[in-house]
């Protein structure tokens, strides 16, 4: 085996621990080999009972989030040798329980985000026989951006304000509600605000602006935010300056 | 704290770690942010010794250059300059991050960041002439 490099990763049994400890191993340092490859070569070779979740390796899946060096990063999508010589820290994601390992509970997360209602809502679906409901391409361009969100879930391991308040609804689940608010296919928009304008939805964030900068899809969750909060209040002094008009 | 429920088949035991209350001082971008909201309270401080200025004038000559006289003295001179510190970070923070909840398209392309954030900057830059003018010059 040529060069190595050490990983330092937690381990947590919850049969055996009261609380994760750290073990290290050490992996070859290859050119093309990211945190995740890392991680299998331990898996396969050392210890078979480290557990972490994974799958596609293309920074599709979403499901290989940890934190790496204290930062958030998707492990499939890091590469080794940016960390060389190291030793490189591998943790669970911050902010969510510990289930054993590397692998972190996302129920909390997955309620969130149904309870965004994150699909197209239409007050009347038109018949099948009608067709599809026609989009241009500037209409796309409008939320294409947050529909890149593949629920990583690293923009919640990066902010703050989820750690200190778990009720929050979170960068994620707000800008994928904000995907389909503009939507042109959408009609959902007002049931989605009177979910999120609560103190735990929109308000709740206080703009760290930490959950756009670790997105590896470029999604933009504080933006989505933002201009969420610019929506809302619009729609407040709409709702108080013509009330007869608001719905 | 209540001790985790023990572990079995139905019920894991899942480990959960406390925020730490000092968590903004591990990383720049969080002390930065931190800074950002102090700096609120210099906007206020800023506000406060406006109205008190003019609460001193509508007192008369003696009571206005009193209150100069106050404002001249050390911790009040520290106080300013700090408040001035805050203010204009809480300036230059608030246009740099003016982009990320102003979208503004134009022919269906979405305006990049940095036209955003001079316009802001630009017309930061109107309304301080016009305020000066008005106030040395008019």
């Amino acid at each position: 085996m040529g060069e190595t490099i050490e990983l330092e990763v937690t381990r947590y049994t919850p049969e055996r621990d009261r609380e994760p400890s750290r073990q290290t191993y050490a992996v070859p340092l290859r050119k093309d080999w990211t945190v995740l490859d890392g991680l299998n070569h331990i898996k396969d070779r050392e210890d078979g009972s480290l557990t972490f979740r994974w799958s596609c390796r293309m920074g599709i899946c979403g499901s290989c989030g940890m934190m790496v060096n204290g930062e958030p990063k998707l492990t499939c999508a890091t590469f080794l040798f940016r960390y060389a010589p190291g030793p490189v820290r591998v943790e669970p994601l911050r902010y969510f329980p510990i289930i054993r390992d590397l692998v972190v509970a996302i129920n909390d997360f997955m309620a969130k985000l149904q309870a965004v209602k994150p699909w197209i809502i239409r007050e009347e679906e038109k018949a099948l026989a009608e067709g599809e409901y026609l989009q241009t391409p500037q209409q796309l361009e409008v939320y294409k951006q947050y529909s890149m969100c593949i629920n990583c879930m690293i923009c919640y391991a990066a902010c703050p304000v989820y750690g200190l308040d778990p009720l929050f609804a979170g960068p994620a689940a707000i800008a994928l509600a904000q995907r389909y608010n503009m939507d042109s296919r959408d009609q959902g928009a007002a049931e989605r605000l009177s979910i999120l304008s609560q103190h735990e939805g929109i308000w709740g964030c206080t703009f760290v602006g930490e959950c756009t900068k670790v997105c590896p899809k470029q999604v933009d969750p504080a933006g989505a935010i933002q201009q969420y909060k610019l929506t809302a209040a619009k729609k407040w002094i709409q709702g108080l300056l013509m009330p007869w008009g608001a719905k | 704290m209540k001790e985790a429920p023990a572990h079995t088949p139905y019920h894991p035991r899942w480990y959960r770690s406390r925020v730490s209350t000092y968590w903004w001082l591990g990383k720049w971008a969080h002390l930065k942010f931190i800074l950002r909201e102090i700096s609120s309270v210099f906007v206020a401080v800023f506000v406060v010794l406006l109205l008190l200025e003019i609460w001193a004038l509508e007192r008369g000559p003696g009571a206005y250059a009193e209150f100069q006289r106050w404002l001249e003295s050390p911790p009040l001179v520290a106080l300013s300059l700090l408040s001035f510190f805050f203010v204009v970070f809480h300036a230059i923070t608030w246009f740099s991050l003016a982009p990320r909840a102003m979208v503004v398209r134009l022919r269906g392309t979405r305006l990049p960041d940095a036209v955003i954030a001079g316009s802001n900057y630009l017309a930061w830059l109107i309304v301080s002439v016009i305020i000066g003018w008005a106030l040395l010059g008019g």
